[in-house]
């Protein structure tokens, strides 16, 4: 049966014919919907973990007790879980270990476009690269075999446009796992990684990469494709398409398992082409390699290092390099438009992270931010964010910043997700440290900038089960903060006294707002949009400075001011209040208060 | 069909561009065609500028276009539209749904939404094949707003054919087939509607 899927879905369907027993991921673009794809088929385990980190021990465990693990993250997830990942390389495993990590070219929705197969090298661990989505299906399935054969993890590393482009897959059969479950392994010579057993196992990790290096001389994902000898391309991943495209004639030797690399198979190749190229995106992973091993070839030289690769990008540094005449060049239309208006992305209406950022903003303090929506805090009118680097990073930055004596009072911002991640550590180093830092925790009980995961304060898992809802808190008092306040997140006064009060204090404090991600759907059955009067408002454009999309200019001036007066989009509008409250003029009317019968 | 067909989709986000592009690609499948799609999308869940390529051919190996080679554009917004413009090829064929979605700098900041007069004198200058057709302003009188993206590929089945981009091998069959597979089996009448005033649309408008 043939069907079209994206390269995630493909993922999450090899997982399901490979008969995974454990999937364990932290939610991140491009890879998300891996997991969510599959966790809808029928009797399979698969779970949100807190972070990257904690998804590989996960599947480590699975793996050690003889069943198939996997865990998924998008490239950066790969740093934090690094520890996990290297002695898993060490320990070897009793079933298949497969970790997949999306890297994403081009940082459509990141903050760096590191190229993981450098982990896959400096771990000794084996790396397949699927070049559309059936091979991403296959190599899925094929990494589990590997994994097994050669007692090792195996990286299978996608691209954002493996992961989100869509081609036609051939559906193959679900292998399922045996009933039989295999006694927990008592072997620390393996398991038990003190420097004793550590120092006899990197000799056997070595040798193992020797004999994957081998078997890749004979993977039929590693397939030369013989065209005339003046070229000859050496590609892997999405690169392959684009080679194929620009260059239907050349010589193509594709690489599905880009480490180690099937040293044989190359010189070969090299030798049988006039002229050899490499292309892949980001590094020049395979290049230097291939130059390692003595082969002239050219590479970066020709093709770029950042950014993400199409038919264009590759056929005008061919065009270049001399590869192609000046004739393959591909006019574009010129016609001048003028600047165009842009979309950039911003907090929705009804956003409850807008009302601290709009009193962050007013309180000029520095604030430390984090990974999320919320990271949209630094965007003007709200313009209140000055720092974002990972997951987890905002506290610690801020602790750091006020031991070294910035003048100021530092605020970190984190979302609740995020401080589950990295973001309890580095509060307990603000506590045990004594800096005087607030951290404001944006509770919106829910997973939001990719698309609503579960998380551990939703008190449902990502199967559907009931589960204990972590309340922060409890959590906070108990890491040893004494200045703890939870807040409704609409109520704009409330929380600026408050913030006000902590910006004061020369101890820690913690903030916490709550109120569920207006997008929700059981959130969305409440909207009630909101209206402008327009005889009251005269147009004094404070609510513009809340950001809110919804909210609108209006063709209607103010007599007095000349001013626009504002206009509510009733179609965007949530009725989260946050304009009403702020209006000098009561010109936005609250919504009536429902009474409950009873009340 | 020798050459690879290029299509891009534009849009804002939450207008069913992607769903829209879903078919596209299925609709190559099931005409026997190798099909292939690719999202273009960035930090926003909503509000922000959506793009997505499908390409039918023979044989087609990469997901995304180069600028420059896109033969037919779909846009579900005017200002997206006029984005895209530098990546057509000459001559393309150019669908535009005549919805105006402000966009936040534009409302509350000091850029300026483009007229009706720079975005129609723009478009000329590449193609003369454009085409504005009101999505919303149909899907509205069938009952419906939502069903504008089937209207609009509803009136982008009958662009192909009267352009002569698709081969005889694509029929209004295939198209409805795969539309109705995709929606609940009480809305599958108002999405055969929905095509077929898209359809009409065409038709009546001529060059």
């Amino acid at each position: 049966m043939i069907k079209m899927l994206s390269g995630n879905e493909a993922v999450a369907r090899g997982m399901w014919e490979a008969g995974v027993g454990v999937a364990s991921a932290y939610p991140g673009t491009p890879s998300t919907e891996i997991l969510e794809n599959f966790s809808l088929f029928p009797n399979v385990y698969a779970e949100w973990a807190p972070n990257e980190k904690v998804a590989v021990d996960a599947a480590i465990g699975a793996a050690y007790a003889g069943r198939r693990g996997i865990a998924l993250m998008k490239h950066v997830g790969l740093n934090v879980a690094a520890d996990s990942f290297m002695y898993a390389s060490m320990t070897g495993i009793e079933a298949g270990l497969v970790i997949v990590s999306a890297d994403d070219p081009a940082m459509h929705s990141s903050q760096n476009e590191q190229d993981n197969r450098t982990f896959a090298r400096f771990g000794r661990v084996p790396c397949l690269e699927p070049s559309d989505s059936q091979e991403a299906k296959d190599l899925t399935v094929a990494a589990f075999r590997l994994s097994e054969q050669f007692d090792t993890p195996v990286l299978l590393r996608l691209t954002t446009r493996i992961c989100h482009s869509a081609s036609a897959v051939e559906l193959g059969e679900r292998t399922k796992p045996s009933a039989e479950h295999k006694p927990f392994p008592r072997n620390p010579d393996k398991y038990v990684m003190v420097p004793g057993n550590a120092v006899k196992r990197h000799p056997v990790i070595e040798q193992r990469m020797k004999d994957v290096a081998a078997f890749a001389e004979t993977f039929p994902f590693n397939r030369v494709e013989r065209g005339e000898d003046k070229l000859g391309i050496i590609t892997c991943g999405i690169s392959y398409q684009y080679a194929k495209e620009i260059f239907p004639n050349a010589s193509v030797l594709r690489l599905g398992l880009t480490w180690p690399l099937p040293e044989k198979i190359i010189r070969a190749f090299a030798g049988s082409v006039k002229r050899l190229i490499i292309i892949e995106e980001l590094d020049p992973f395979v290049e230097e390699a291939v130059r390692l091993m003595g082969i002239p070839c050219e590479g970066k030289s020709i093709f770029p290092i950042t950014g993400e690769f199409d038919p264009r990008v590759v056929r005008e540094a061919a065009i270049q390099a001399g590869l192609l005449p000046a004739s393959a060049h591909v006019a574009l239309p010129e016609v001048e438009t003028g600047p165009l208006p842009s979309r950039p992305p911003v907090l929705c209406p009804g956003c409850p992270h807008r009302p601290v950022f709009y009193i962050l903003n007013k309180l000029k303090v520095p604030v430390n931010g984090d990974i999320g929506c919320y990271t949209l805090g630094f965007i003007p009118p709200l313009s209140a964010i000055h720092t974002c680097g990972c997951m987890g990073a905002g506290i610690g930055v801020a602790h750091g910043a006020a031991k070294a004596g910035s003048p100021e009072h530092h605020v970190a911002v984190i979302g609740d997700s995020t401080f589950f991640h990295t973001g309890i550590p580095a509060l307990i180093n603000v506590v045990y440290n004594r800096s005087a830092v607030t951290t404001v925790i944006l509770d919106n009980r829910i997973t939001g900038m990719t698309g609503h995961q579960e998380n551990p304060g939703t008190g449902r898992t990502l199967l559907g089960q009931e589960t204990v809802k972590l309340e922060l808190e409890p959590l906070v008092r108990t890491l040893g903060v004494k200045h703890v306040q939870t807040l409704p997140a609409y109520d704009v006064k409330a929380i600026e006294k408050k913030l006000k009060e902590y910006v004061k204090l020369d101890e820690p404090s913690v903030l916490i707002v709550v109120e569920p991600c207006a997008l929700l759907p059981e959130v969305r059955k409440r909207w009630v949009p909101l209206e402008v009067l327009a005889d009251k408002c005269n147009g004094c454009t404070l609510c513009f400075r809340i950001g809110c999309p919804a909210i609108l200019k209006s063709e209607e001036l103010d007599e007095k001011t000349q001013r626009p007066k504002a206009l509510i989009d009733a179609s965007m509008c949530t009725g989260c209040e946050v304009c009403a409250e702020i209006c000098p003029r009561l010109a936005i009317p609250f919504k009536p208060v429902k009474v409950e019968a009873g009340e | 069909m020798k050459e690879a067909i290029n299509f891009l989709l534009a849009g804002v986000g939450g207008q069913g561009t992607i769903l829209a592009s879903d078919v596209l690609v299925s609709v190559g499948l099931a005409a026997g065609l190798q099909a292939k799609q690719a999202e273009v999308h960035g930090m926003s869940q909503r509000g922000g500028s959506v793009t997505s390529f499908v390409r039918w051919g023979e044989v087609v190996f990469s997901p995304l276009v180069g600028a420059g080679e896109v033969d037919v554009l779909l846009s579900f917004e005017k200002l997206e539209a006029l984005r895209t413009l530098n990546q057509l090829r000459s001559n393309a064929v150019v669908l535009i749904n005549n919805q105006v979605i402000e966009p936040l700098t534009a409302i509350s900041g000091d850029q300026k939404y483009p007229s009706d007069k720079v975005i129609k004198d723009a478009f000329a200058k590449v193609s003369s094949h454009v085409e504005f057709i009101g999505g919303e302003e149909i899907a509205r009188s069938l009952g419906n707003p939502r069903v504008a993206n089937v209207v609009l590929l509803g009136a982008l089945s009958a662009l192909l054919e009267r352009d002569g981009v698709a081969g005889p091998e694509l029929t209004s069959e295939t198209w409805l087939t795969v539309i109705t597979d995709r929606v609940p089996q009480k809305h599958i009448e108002l999405n055969q509607k929905a095509f077929q005033a898209g359809r009409d649309a065409i038709k009546k408008t001529g060059i």
